[in-house]
């Protein structure tokens, strides 16, 4: 694999991976403590209408798709908090919409879209330098914030209530939060697309809960399990000619899984021997 | 009227049209300890959510400390029903007290030492200092009453709220839990609400029963009558050991 890194390609990728799992491991860690990875799931899908919107309008797609997930962040958010709408109805209805003009944006495009399949399944190695600065960028941002309002989103994520009444400013957090996914999300979109934004977003988190009781550890060992996937799936994809989002989703899935059931039945034999 | 902490007038709230607190008034004054109880669904946490200005009245005025509630809650320590959190939530029990001085810290800042040194009397006072480490979700039902109102404490509110606090509390520690309430009723003025009569004990001064409209009585010598209003239906009076003096008169 060492051979492999002269290649700017190769070299691109890696780093792509590296930036999307700082992003995932920490915003992953809110989506899974605070319970809303169905509201992600929803933001990622319309980021397609945003990726459609950038092929018609000749803009750098991924760029594009902010301008769809921020909104769309903000719409559920807001639609969920304040209107008799239940959420899970408003996630489908704007998911579906944002996909919907995805596919209407890209046929009154001219011309072909080449790569309209790596947006939705991802390939970490078409990753363009641009894509990559973009990438840094939102993870810089996303840092910043997460550090500036650690206890604020801690109160928001455990006890929502008591944080109002105590002043946090729990609903401008909330979109606030609902807009860092909407970032995260569009650093995703290069690595495992759309379609399995929701995987990285969930799985590396969810793993690191397993070992922790601790916020701020659980962020760290979420980024590095994230990286370990990313890292370990490229390889594989590579060693097996596999589609390279799909591997690292399906790398960390079998993961998750063979943790969950080998922690189960040690839980099992301890039972047993007590 | 000085000592008046907590007023409401004629206060109604509607859940879509159907109402669940109707024409409630009640003055609470400073140093009173005030049991409320009622049916579950009677709106008791409704009330508490209103003097928190967390729920606005449809109708009817609400003073806390002769201030709006959203203003006058800076001096409210609120415990909410613990049985509603995630009990797998990466947190201990240090950072939920220190959650409690969020409105004197404020955004952007970092806990203080000052801060860390008043998390740790609200701990002490709550008798939890030594489980300040523990994740919040693997202590028994008791312990984390005492952790959320050591973060209802910390930030020395004059007004204690509490959301049927005896429900996670094992019976055997009930007894030593009163006299912690009792403590603290030394220094602040506390309201409870419970669905539990036998919760409402010897140290609650005052009682009041609702069910969408408030009986308040001035003294917890409380009539079966007004019970069975309350609850629409009899209901048994029914002492035990825990609380020896809290013998319900009979009219």
């Amino acid at each position: 694999m060492l051979d492999l890194l002269q290649y700017e390609f190769m070299r691109n990728a890696l780093l792509a991976g590296l930036l999307a799992s700082i992003a995932c491991g920490i915003i992953g860690t809110y989506v899974v403590v605070q319970r809303i990875v169905f509201i992600s799931g929803g933001i990622s899908h319309t980021a397609f209408g945003g990726i459609g919107l950038g092929y018609l309008v000749g803009i750098n797609p991924v760029l594009g798709a902010v301008f769809f997930t921020i909104p769309s962040a903000l719409a559920m958010g807001v639609i969920s908090r304040k209107t008799r709408l239940p959420e899970d109805t408003a996630i489908g209805i704007l998911w579906a919409i944002g996909m919907a003009l995805g596919i209407i944006f890209i046929g009154l495009a001219p011309g072909y879209a080449p790569d309209l399949f790596s947006y939705l399944f991802g390939n970490i190695l078409t990753v363009p330098t641009s894509d990559l600065l973009l990438m840094a960028a939102l993870d810089v941002f996303i840092i910043i914030v997460v550090l500036a309002l650690y206890k604020e989103f801690l109160a928001l994520a455990f006890d929502r209530e008591f944080g109002r009444v105590v002043g946090v400013p729990v609903e401008a957090l909330y979109l606030l939060l609902l807009c860092l996914i909407a970032l995260t999300v569009v650093i995703l979109i290069r690595v495992v697309g759309i379609v399995l934004v929701i995987a990285l977003l969930t799985i590396p988190a969810a793993l690191a809960r397993q070992f922790t009781y601790h916020l701020k550890r659980m962020m760290l060992l979420s980024v590095l399990f994230s990286m370990a996937f990313t890292f370990g799936g490229l390889w594989l994809s590579f060693q097996l000619d596999l589609a390279s989002g799909a591997t690292i989703i399906i790398l960390a899935g079998v993961v998750f899984l063979a943790y969950a059931g080998i922690s189960r039945s040690l839980k099992k034999t301890y039972a047993v021997q007590r | 009227m000085a000592d008046e902490v907590i007023r409401l007038e004629d206060v109604w709230v509607y859940y879509d049209s159907v109402p669940v607190l109707e024409s409630v008034h009640l003055v609470v004054e400073q140093g009173d300890f005030l049991g409320i109880i009622g049916p579950n669904g009677g709106g008791k946490t409704t009330l508490l959510k209103v003097i928190l200005g967390l729920i606005k009245p449809n109708r009817g005025k609400v003073l806390v400390l002769g201030k709006p509630p959203e203003r006058g809650r800076k001096s409210i320590g609120y415990v909410s029903q613990t049985n509603l959190f995630d009990r797998d939530f990466p947190i201990n029990v240090w950072e939920v007290v220190l959650m409690g001085l969020y409105g004197k810290t404020g955004m952007l800042r970092r806990y203080s030492a000052e801060d860390k040194k008043m998390a740790e009397e609200a701990l002490k006072t709550a008798n939890m200092l030594n489980f300040k480490e523990r994740q919040i979700g693997k202590l028994s039902g008791g312990e984390q009453q005492r952790v959320f109102i050591a973060r209802a404490l910390v930030s020395k509110p004059s007004i204690l709220l509490l959301d049927e606090p005896m429900a996670s509390v094992d019976p055997t520690m009930q007894a030593e839990f009163y006299e912690l309430l009792e403590k603290l009723s030394q220094e602040m003025t506390i309201i409870m609400v419970s669905h539990d009569i036998s919760a409402v004990s010897i140290y609650v001064e005052e009682i009041a029963c609702l069910n969408r409209q408030l009986f308040y009585h001035g003294s917890k010598e409380i009539s079966p009558e007004t019970l069975q209003t309350t609850y629409k239906c009899p209901v048994q009076i029914i002492t035990h050991g825990t609380v020896p003096h809290r013998v319900l008169k009979e009219h």
